[in-house]
């Protein structure tokens, strides 16, 4: 296949399927990162930096979890959701939100400080070396025909799927979920109507870094933890609320999927390294084209 | 009693000349390489500060202008042979170019504040891809390795200074980076006095109301990223022939485009002086550092990263004009100490 003067190889459909299989549960966790950073956008207008420093610190704390008292990742989920949530409304309330002086830019690069602060506490503390968890259930899986899906990919995927319809019931059904949406809506009405914003927004922060634990468990059976692979997933988790839309949950999710998709399919025709290039190319194409992203609202 | 503009052309005066009577007064070896860092650091905050202090853009991939100038002045002498100084005018054009490249797209489709930070974040990663897939030109993972010249005759010729002579091999690299950051000092100064630098601190300010004072905003922007990536790729080109080394993640890593937010930040946005005092002052904390907590705990690695990432969240939160800021403000309160009041 000839593609602008490249020498492209050529697949079988079935191997172009299978690739694109593959991008459907690796975006599924791309998804589920990018919730927590399109719901802190939505509410806080905050571009967090630091999304991905937070689920390498989660990641550690999975695998610290297993390797010392042996506990399953997925079992390690009801601690680190819940450790998750408390570090990141600690986080916002005493740093995060003292950084504020109305300009968008100055908080971004305060969540970068934070991210390097914490990337390098993880790389003094527990060295660049890569840790795996390693599950008895690591290479167990279906054959679905066209590609081989282990256990931990299908419950990255289903995991995914319930954890954003939980938070869309959440936000939809809850009091607290309703406080939110006010608070993204309209900050200085909710004000007015009692709500305590600097509480919800360091909620709504507790809950993004919730979610990044509830990822870290789902990646941790098939992903190496070391200090820097939150810089990896937060480029990505970028893309992904860029595409999605700022501040959509389905955008999220739908965004999710493309970069997974386009990802999978980038590596299989450009090889695994140029094949990242597509990940970048969506990024820029996006913020020039239409900065609002699919399922965005114009500001 | 002088006025404060007196008082600047002296304070420049001294600082100027002791940098340049530096390698006479120190002896320590050390202490030459810290400065030397310090300046290094300085040089790519001064780039960062034309574009994000001066005009307002905060840009969080440096690094392209740092990275494209190091691979430009490492590869043309590499693979073709050519003289540095030839290629140092290629690396700072293509730099030139790259910034105009991305400027165009950024600022023709209006992107400000934080998206101008995730493009040129963008942009920097994709450099990095590209740089360590396109193996056929970049040579990939491995990186390019300059050759080390051992002829003390050759030593101008190769812009090399390692065995240089007893004067240049002590400070020829020294007054190299010297030189380039007072070229950087001579751009800012030059935004603060001039048409263009008012300009440039008009759209920083309001873009709506300096293009209704007949500003054109994308043509000054445009201005100020290409100045920016000229002065950030003299950083580049310094770092080639010091270490004659260049691989993807020295050139377009974060680690470059953070370390010029740093030192800007720190010392003071959009000031002359900010750059260097902010790098300074980073680097005198993390050999601080290196000497008290290193010794305690063993000499690993993330301990001065860990103190700058601090400083630079309260910075943010305190002193949003930093230490210039503070100087000010330090300086303000003595001279009405004094009863001089003309502060």
């Amino acid at each position: 296949m000839d593609f602008l003067g490249l020498n492209l190889p050529s697949y079988s459909l079935e191997t172009v399927f299978g690739s694109a299989i593959s991008g459907v549960f690796l975006g599924a966790i791309y998804a589920l990162v990018a919730l927590g950073l399109t719901l802190i956008y939505g509410v806080l207008h905050i571009i967090n930096f630091a999304h991905g420093t937070l689920l390498m610190l989660s990641m550690y704390a999975v695998f610290f979890l297993w390797s010392l008292f042996g506990i399953d990742p997925y079992l390690a989920m009801l601690i680190v959701v819940p450790g998750g949530y408390l570090f990141g409304y600690v986080l916002q309330r005493s740093v995060i939100g003292r950084t504020n002086h109305g300009r968008d830019e100055i908080i971004l690069l305060a969540t970068l400080g934070v991210s390097i602060v914490l990337e390098n506490v993880a790389l003094f503390a527990f060295s660049a070396n890569e840790r795996n968890v390693q599950v008895p259930y690591d290479f167990d899986g279906i054959d679905l025909g066209v590609v081989y899906v282990v256990w931990p990919q299908i419950a990255a995927l289903v995991g995914s799927l319930v954890i954003t319809a939980a938070l869309w019931g959440f936000m939809r059904f809850t009091d607290t979920g309703k406080a939110i949406r006010a608070v993204a809506k309209e900050r200085h009405g909710a004000r007015l109507m009692g709500i305590n914003v600097e509480h919800i927004f360091a909620v709504s922060f507790g809950i993004g870094t919730a979610c990044v634990a509830a990822a870290a468990s789902l990646l941790a059976p098939t992903y190496a933890v070391f200090p820097q692979v939150g810089y990896l997933f937060v480029l990505i988790a970028f893309t992904v609320v860029v595409l999605g839309g700022m501040g959509s949950f389905v955008g999220a999710l739908v965004g999710g999927l493309i970069i997974g998709v386009t990802e999978q399919i980038g590596r299989l025709y450009l090889g695994e390294s140029l094949g990242l290039i597509t990940i970048s190319a969506i990024f820029i194409l996006i913020l020039l084209l239409r900065p609002t992203g699919l399922f965005g609202q114009k500001s | 009693m002088m006025d404060s503009g007196n008082m600047q052309r002296i304070g420049w005066v001294v600082l100027i000349g002791a940098l340049l009577a530096a390698p006479f007064a120190i002896s320590s070896g050390r202490w030459m390489d810290f400065i030397e860092i310090t300046l290094f650091a300085a040089l790519l905050g001064q780039g960062w500060n034309i574009l994000g202090g001066y005009g307002g853009q905060y840009s969080f991939g440096h690094a392209l202008f740092f990275g494209t100038a190091a691979y430009l002045q490492a590869l043309l002498q590499y693979k073709l042979g050519w003289s540095p100084w030839l290629t140092l005018w290629i690396a700072i054009g293509g730099s030139v170019a790259v910034g105009a490249f991305v400027g165009f797209l950024s600022f023709r489709y209006g992107l400000r504040g934080s998206y101008f930070a995730l493009v040129t974040l963008a942009f920097a990663e994709a450099f990095h891809v590209l740089s360590r897939s396109l193996v056929t030109v970049t040579e990939g993972g491995r990186g390019v390795q300059l050759p080390l010249n051992q002829d003390p005759e050759q030593a101008l010729a190769t812009f090399q200074f390692t065995f240089a002579g007893p004067f240049l091999s002590e400070a020829g690299y020294y007054y190299t980076i010297l030189a380039f950051l007072l070229i950087g000092f001579a751009v800012t100064g030059w935004l603060n006095h001039s048409r263009f630098g008012a300009q440039l601190q008009a759209v920083r300010e309001d873009e709506d109301a300096a293009s209704a004072l007949g500003i054109d905003p994308f043509r000054v922007k445009m201005g100020a990223i290409c100045l920016s990536a000229a002065v950030t790729s003299l950083a580049g080109i310094y770092y080639v022939q010091k270490f004659l080394f260049v691989d993807p993640g020295i050139a377009y890593g974060p680690g470059k485009s953070v370390e010029a937010l740093f030192a800007a930040i720190i010392g003071g946005v959009g000031t002359v002086l900010g750059p260097l005092l902010g790098s300074a002052f980073i680097h005198l904390v993390g050999e601080f550092a290196k000497e008290t907590i290193g010794a305690m705990l063993g000499d690993r690695p993330g301990v001065d990263l860990i103190l700058f990432g601090i400083i630079l969240v309260l910075i943010l939160a305190y002193m949003p004009r930093g230490l210039v800021g503070l100087l000010e403000v330090l300086w303000r309160k003595f001279m009405a100490k004094r009863g001089g009041g003309n502060a």
